[in-house]
C-alpha cells in the first residue's frame, strides 16, 4: 500500500504533554512537515518560548534554544547572526508574543531578521491556567477576565498579524487557523513559505495559527475548533497580510 | 615591548575584547559607555564580525543569550539601569551555563540615578545579581591597562566555567585615558563547546540550549553542577594587589577607581608616619576572603572605601571575621571621595586603634 | 495492513480523527490505553477512503494513512 501521511521525521517518536485536542500538536506537525519538505532538519536551530510549548524542545528532532518569555525573537536574532546559514524558527503563544514579547518580535520584524516565527494565538494564557491574553475576544471569559473581557477596562485584542504586516522588514505575514482539514492544509502551505522565506534570504517571516485551548476554554475538542471559526476568525481574518512580491491575499 | 597606545577605558575594553576573539556585540545605549558600542560599530565589521544595537537591554542581553548557545564569543555592555534589565537574561545564561562578556560602567542610583561614577552595583553583581542560586566571575579593574588585560582573558574563562564573566568598571575608568598595551594572556585549556547548537549536522544527536529543570531534584543537581564550577573559580582565579600590607596598622580596602584614590592616600599617610596598606580586590566574585584573613592576622584596623554607603564592607567583615576592627567610608550617588576625606578618617582610627 | 494505522498509545482520546472523518469510519474503542485514554480505531476499514483527514488533524501524530 500506498502511504497517504507518514508522521514527520523531524519530530520525536514521543508523546507530548499538550492536553486532549489541543492544536499545539497540529502545528507541531506543520513545523516539522516544512522542516522535512525543505530537508533543514541538520540547520534548523528552534527556539521554544515560555509558554505551553515551553518543552517544545523534546518533540522536534533539531537543536533548539529556550528563550525566557517573550525573548524568542531577540534569542532567534542571536542564534541566527553568529550562525547566518542556520535556519532559525521561533514558537510562541500570545502571552509571550502579543504581550511580554511585544518590542522583541516588532523590532526583530523591524530589522527584517531572517527567522520564522510560528506564533499560535489561542487568545488565553494556557500554561499559567486560562488568564487573559492580549488577543483575548472582547467578552470572552478568562481567570482573570470572569466577567469577560471588557473592552472599556482593558481594550480590544491585539492583532498581531495586521500591525506586523505594516513593518518594511516582515516580509512574509500569514495569518491561519488549525480548525479544519481545509484550514490545516492552508497552515502547511503557509509555515512552508515562512521557511521559504527565510532560506530565500527574504527578510522576517512570521505565521499567526489561530489555535485551540480546550482546556482553558472548558470544551470539547471539536466544538473548541467550532467556536474558534465562529467567533476567533470573524475577528482575526485568515489570509496573507504581506509576501515577498509584496501582495495581500485571501487564504 | 609591543607598542603601547593612548586609549579612552571604554574603547580600550571594547579594543581588546575584539582581540580577544569577541566577534559579536549586542547593546543598547545609555550614558557612561556609549563608546563601547561606538566603538564596536565600527571595528567588528573590520574583523568580520557583527554589531546589532537592540531595541532594548533586554533584548540585547537574550541575543547575547542566542549567540552564546551557538558557541560564539558574544559581549554586551551597559551601566546600572540597563544591567539591571539585563539581569533577567543573566540569570538565564547563567542557568544555560554559557559563556559570555558583560561591561557595567557603573553609575549613581537607585532609579535613574546619575551618570557619574560610583560602585553601588556591587551587591547586584556579586551576589549573583539576577533571579536564582548562581554567582558569575567579576573583575574590578584600576586602570585601563588592567581593565584590557582582564578583558583579553575574559573569554577564556568565561568558557572555562561555562558562566558569565562581567568587567565591573565605573564612569571614570570609562572616560579616562591612559596608554595601553594589548598583550596576549597566559595561554589556557578551553573545554570544547560540546553543546553548541550550530545545527545537528553529519548524525549528532540534537542540542538543548535550557534553564527549565521541573523536577527539583534535577534543579538541585543541576544548581550544584554550577556551584561546583564556581568553587573551581574560587581556587585558581581569585585575583587581589596587596600594597605594604606586610608591616601594614591600618589596611584600605577598596578596588576601581576608589583604589586609585588609596593609594595616594596610603602615600600621605606613610609620609606621615602612620602605616598603612592596601588590598585591593581584581576579582570581586570569586571574593579575595582568604587574602584579607591573612593581612587580618597582623593588621591592627581595616578602613573599606567605596563609592557606595557600605557594600563590598560586608565581605571584608567577613573575611576578617571580628580580627580586628573594620571602618567604612564611603560616597554615593556619583562623587567620588577625596584623599583629604579619607585620609581624615584614617588618622581618626589612628588615634582610636593604633596610638591608643 | 489496514489503512488506518494508530499509535495507540499515543492517542490521548479527543476524537478529532472520529469527527472529520468525512465517511464517520473511525470509533473510540471500549478499552483503554496505558495512558487511561480510550483510543481511536478503524471501524470500517471498507468504506475508509484513505484520505488522510484523520492523520491530518491528529494532534498527537498517532495515525499513518495508507492507500491501495
Amino acid at each position: 500500500m500506498k502511504q497517504v501521511y507518514s508522521v514527520p521525521k523531524s519530530l520525536q517518536p514521543r508523546s507530548t504533554h499538550y492536553c486532549p485536542g489541543c492544536t499545539h500538536g497540529i502545528a507541531h506537525k506543520l513545523v516539522a512537515e516544512a522542516i522535512d519538505d525543505l530537508g533543514v532538519r541538520d540547520r534548523a536551530i528552534g527556539v521554544a518560548p515560555v509558554g505551553c510549548a515551553v518543552f517544545a524542545y523534546d518533540y522536534f528532532d533539531c537543536d533548539f534554544q529556550q528563550a525566557a518569555h517573550g525573548r524568542a525573537p531577540a534569542v532567534a536574532t542571536g542564534i541566527k547572526r553568529s550562525v547566518p546559514d542556520s535556519v532559525v524558527f521561533a514558537y510562541q503563544g500570545d502571552g509571550d508574543l502579543a504581550s511580554i514579547g511585544a518590542a522583541e518580535i516588532v523590532h526583530a520584524a523591524m530589522r527584517g531578521e531572517r527567522i520564522t516565527v510560528i506564533f499560535v494565538n489561542n487568545a488565553i494564557y494556557g500554561m499559567t491556567g486560562g488568564q487573559m491574553a492580549p488577543t483575548t475576544l472582547v467578552g470572552q471569559k478568562a481567570t482573570t477576565a470572569p466577567f469577560g473581557r471588557q473592552k472599556e477596562h482593558c481594550g480590544s485584542p491585539l492583532r498581531v498579524s495586521e500591525m506586523l504586516a505594516t513593518i518594511p522588514g516582515a516580509a512574509y505575514v500569514a495569518r491561519v487557523a488549525l480548525s479544519s482539514p481545509g484550514n490545516v492544509a492552508k497552515a502547511k502551505t503557509a509555515i512552508r513559505k515562512g521557511f521559504e522565506t527565510q532560506l530565500a534570504g527574504g527578510g522576517f517571516s512570521l505565521v499567526e495559527c489561530l489555535s485551540t485551548c480546550p482546556t482553558n476554554w472548558g470544551m470539547g475538542p471539536y466544538e473548541a475548533m467550532r467556536w474558534l471559526e465562529e467567533n476567533m476568525i470573524p475577528y482575526y481574518p485568515l489570509g496573507e497580510f504581506r509576501t515577498p512580491e509584496g501582495g495581500q491575499n485571501d487564504a | 615591548m609591543a607598542e603601547r597606545k593612548l586609549f579612552k577605558g571604554n574603547e580600550a575594553v571594547a579594543e581588546a575584547a575584539v582581540r580577544a576573539g569577541c566577534r559579536y556585540f549586542f547593546g543598547y545605549p545609555i550614558t557612561p559607555q556609549n563608546e563601547i558600542p561606538e566603538y564596536m560599530a565600527r571595528r567588528l565589521p573590520e574583523v568580520g564580525g557583527l554589531f546589532l544595537q537592540a531595541e532594548s537591554e533586554v533584548a540585547a542581553i537574550n541575543m547575547v543569550y542566542g549567540a552564546a548557545g551557538t558557541g560564539a564569543r558574544v559581549m554586551t555592555s551597559s551601566s546600572s539601569p540597563g544591567i539591571s534589565l539585563k539581569q533577567e537574561g543573566i540569570s538565564y545564561i547563567a542557568g544555560a551555563e554559557l559563556p559570555c562578556l558583560i561591561v557595567n560602567m557603573v553609575r549613581g542610583g537607585p532609579g535613574l540615578g546619575g551618570i557619574q561614577p560610583a560602585q553601588s552595583d556591587y551587591f547586584q553583581a556579586v551576589k549573583g545579581g539576577g533571579h536564582g542560586d548562581y554567582y558569575t566571575i567579576v573583575y574590578a579593574p584600576a586602570s585601563i591597562q588592567e581593565m584590557v588585560d582582564l578583558t583579553m582573558q575574559a573569554f577564556d574563562v568565561a568558557e572555562t566555567y561555562r558562566m558569565p564573566v562581567m568587567i565591573l568598571g565605573d564612569g571614570v575608568l570609562g572616560q579616562m585615558m591612559e596608554p595601553v598595551e594589548f598583550r596576549e594572556p597566559a595561554p589556557r585549556e578551553v573545554p570544547p563547546k560540546d553543546w553548541a547548537t550550530t545545527g545537528a549536522k553529519d548524525g549528532r544527536a540534537p542540542r538543548l540550549i535550557n534553564s527549565i529543570y521541573l523536577q527539583p531534584e534535577a534543579l538541585f543537581k543541576h544548581n550544584l553542577k554550577i556551584a561546583e564550577r564556581f568553587e573551581q573559580a574560587k581556587k585558581n582565579e581569585v585575583m587581589c594587589e596587596k600594597t605594604k600590607t606586610d608591616d601594614a596598622d591600618i589596611v584600605l580596602v577598596a578596588y576601581g577607581t576608589t583604589a586609585r584614590v588609596c593609594r595616594s592616600v596610603m602615600d600621605r599617610a606613610r609620609a606621615a608616619g602612620l602605616k598603612v596598606g592596601i588590598i585591593r580586590p581584581i576579582t570581586v566574585s570569586p571574593f579575595p576572603y582568604n587574602e584579607i584573613a591573612e593581612v587580618a592576622r597582623t593588621a591592627r584596623a581595616f578602613l573599606t572605601v567605596e563609592m557606595s554607603l557600605g557594600q563590598m564592607v560586608e565581605d571584608v567583615k567577613v573575611a576578617v571575621s571580628g580580627a580586628a576592627p573594620v571602618h567604612f567610608y564611603g560616597t554615593t550617588g556619583g562623587v567620588i571621595p577625596t584623599a583629604a576625606d579619607i585620609l581624615e578618617r584614617v588618622e581618626e582610627i589612628a588615634r582610636a586603634e593604633v596610638q591608643k | 495492513m489496514t489503512k488506518v494505522v494508530f499509535d495507540e498509545e499515543k492517542c490521548k482520546g479527543c476524537e478529532l480523527c472520529v469527527q472529520f472523518c468525512p465517511r464517520k469510519v473511525i470509533v473510540m474503542a471500549d478499552r483503554i490505553n496505558a495512558k487511561g485514554y480510550h483510543p481511536a480505531v478503524l471501524a470500517d476499514e471498507e468504506n475508509c477512503i484513505s484520505c488522510g483527514i484523520c492523520a491530518r488533524m491528529c494532534p498527537d501524530a498517532v495515525i499513518e494513512v495508507f492507500k491501495p
